[in-house]
């Protein structure tokens, strides 16, 4: 026997369930007057430095069936590249950027919608620069754990290339799966938690 | 608050088999929304060490209170008045300070306040079913609220939800973001729930099973449940080399 390390384990995840939107998103199901507004609701302000977008989000199941009780948390750096965190050592980031978001899918079309600013680029470790992405984190009913996935950019072409996240998968017709179409200011992105066009997850 | 140099090692893997599976087949919603690829592993960057804070500014007085705070003047929710208290802590035991914790529940009768739910117990007037709070210096955090009932769900013909509350809490980094459910001591239901049945290990759920702590009870109010919280610990920095500006 050697000495005990005293750590504990992460407590084990549960899925959100089908009324995820009592906790997280209460006033968008109709529950009203408890908390002034749901959290991370709007990215951005008109102080907020940085390429207005927009990103129009669907998820689907294996069938081929978009969710419409899937919630997508967003988490993404400035248009400097700098995240709004304590943990962030490089900079102090926009202070009218908080660069977190909480969308659930609209309950009818199923569909995300929301306006944001395009982030900026992000080091990997080792110094090399990461092309601009969005964290996102999903969870639905049916999902045990919280699947995590980065939208990148179809028009950052050239970063995309060298982005070492992007260069770490095996597969490379799967790439794709994880980059947003741009026509006009929209970027469009369909995750597919299952099937051929199965979206990339990060064990992370 | 302290004045404390900001953590920014990455995070400890995942212990995948410690989690449950993507593909639980007899919880049968996962079938189709389960990914059957392996997902990919990178160090971790920015993105993933760091996370969004919230200020305790964002909340009302009555938010830890799901007995008051969706209720009429001078009345409040129906059933059994509880305390949930506990810390948020990481692997490593430290607290984890200053994050945020949200809650959820069914009522009294084991109904949600939301449209989908058509079962057919009653919706309490005085009861929404939602709370929230941040932790303090210390990984601290406590709400009132009433316990929850049980109720049956469309999986099998004949299968029903334990008591339980849903949690989503916040770590420091994005990564250590976790969504659970907390059940309540010696609920003979939980042993027969497919979605407690998703974790593979029997240790593993009862890290979400609430002790009945009498020591923390308010007599003659509310009994106290405590639930504590483990988000994944972080590596020390202390041997890493320093990235450039660091």
């Amino acid at each position: 026997m050697a000495q005990d390390l005293n750590r504990l384990k992460e407590s084990a995840s549960q899925t959100a369930g089908p009324y995820v939107h009592i906790g997280l998103t209460p006033n968008f199901c109709g529950i009203e007057g408890i908390f002034p507004d749901d959290l991370g609701a709007s990215l951005v302000s008109d102080q907020t430095k940085g390429e207005r977008i927009s990103v129009v989000i669907r998820v689907f199941d294996g069938t081929g069936s978009v969710l419409k009780d899937a919630l997508v948390e967003t988490w993404q750096a400035d248009a400097e590249g700098l995240y709004n965190s304590p943990s962030e050592t490089r900079g102090a980031a926009d202070p009218a950027f908080s660069g977190w978001g909480r969308f659930p899918s609209d309950m009818e079309s199923g569909e995300i919608r929301f306006e944001t600013i395009k982030p900026g680029p992000v080091p990997f470790p080792g110094g090399r620069m990461m092309a601009p992405h969005i964290n996102l984190w999903i969870v639905a009913r049916g999902i045990n754990l919280g699947l995590a996935t980065r939208l990148y950019f179809g028009d950052e072409e050239a970063a995309n290339a060298e982005d070492p996240v992007l260069a770490r998968i095996e597969h490379r017709n799967r790439v794709p799966t994880l980059i947003a179409s741009r026509d006009g200011d929209i970027y469009t992105f369909d995750i597919h938690l299952q099937g051929e066009m199965e979206t990339v997850f990060f064990d992370i | 608050m302290k004045n404390q140099r900001p953590e920014t090692g990455g995070f400890f893997q995942r212990d995948r088999a410690w989690q449950p599976p993507a593909l639980t087949p007899l919880y049968k919603t996962s079938v189709v929304r389960s990914p059957q690829k392996a997902p990919i592993a990178f160090p971790h960057t920015p993105s993933e060490i760091t996370g969004p804070t919230f200020g305790h500014g964002i909340l009302g007085a009555l938010d830890n209170d799901l007995t008051l705070n969706h209720a009429r003047s001078g009345e409040s929710a129906i059933g059994p008045r509880i305390i949930v208290y506990g810390r948020v802590l990481d692997e490593n035991a430290r607290p984890v300070p200053n994050v945020l914790v949200e809650f959820w529940q069914a009522n009294a009768g084991g109904r949600y306040r939301h449209k989908k739910d058509g079962y057919l117990a009653p919706l309490d007037p005085n009861f929404g079913g939602c709370g929230r709070t941040i932790t303090d210096e210390d990984g601290n955090y406590s709400f009132r609220t009433i316990m929850p009932g049980a109720y049956p769900w469309p999986n099998g013909i004949n299968d029903w939800r334990p008591a339980h509350i849903h949690f989503s809490v916040f770590g420091h980094g994005f990564v250590q973001r976790l969504i659970t459910q907390m059940y309540f001591e010696g609920d003979p239901m939980i042993w027969k729930c497919p979605i407690v049945g998703t974790i593979p290990d029997r240790r593993a759920i009862e890290g979400l099973i609430a002790a009945l702590d009498m020591e923390a009870t308010v007599p003659m109010d509310a009994r106290a449940y405590k639930f504590d919280i483990v988000l994944r610990g972080r590596r020390s920095t202390l041997f890493e080399n320093r990235m450039e500006g660091n």
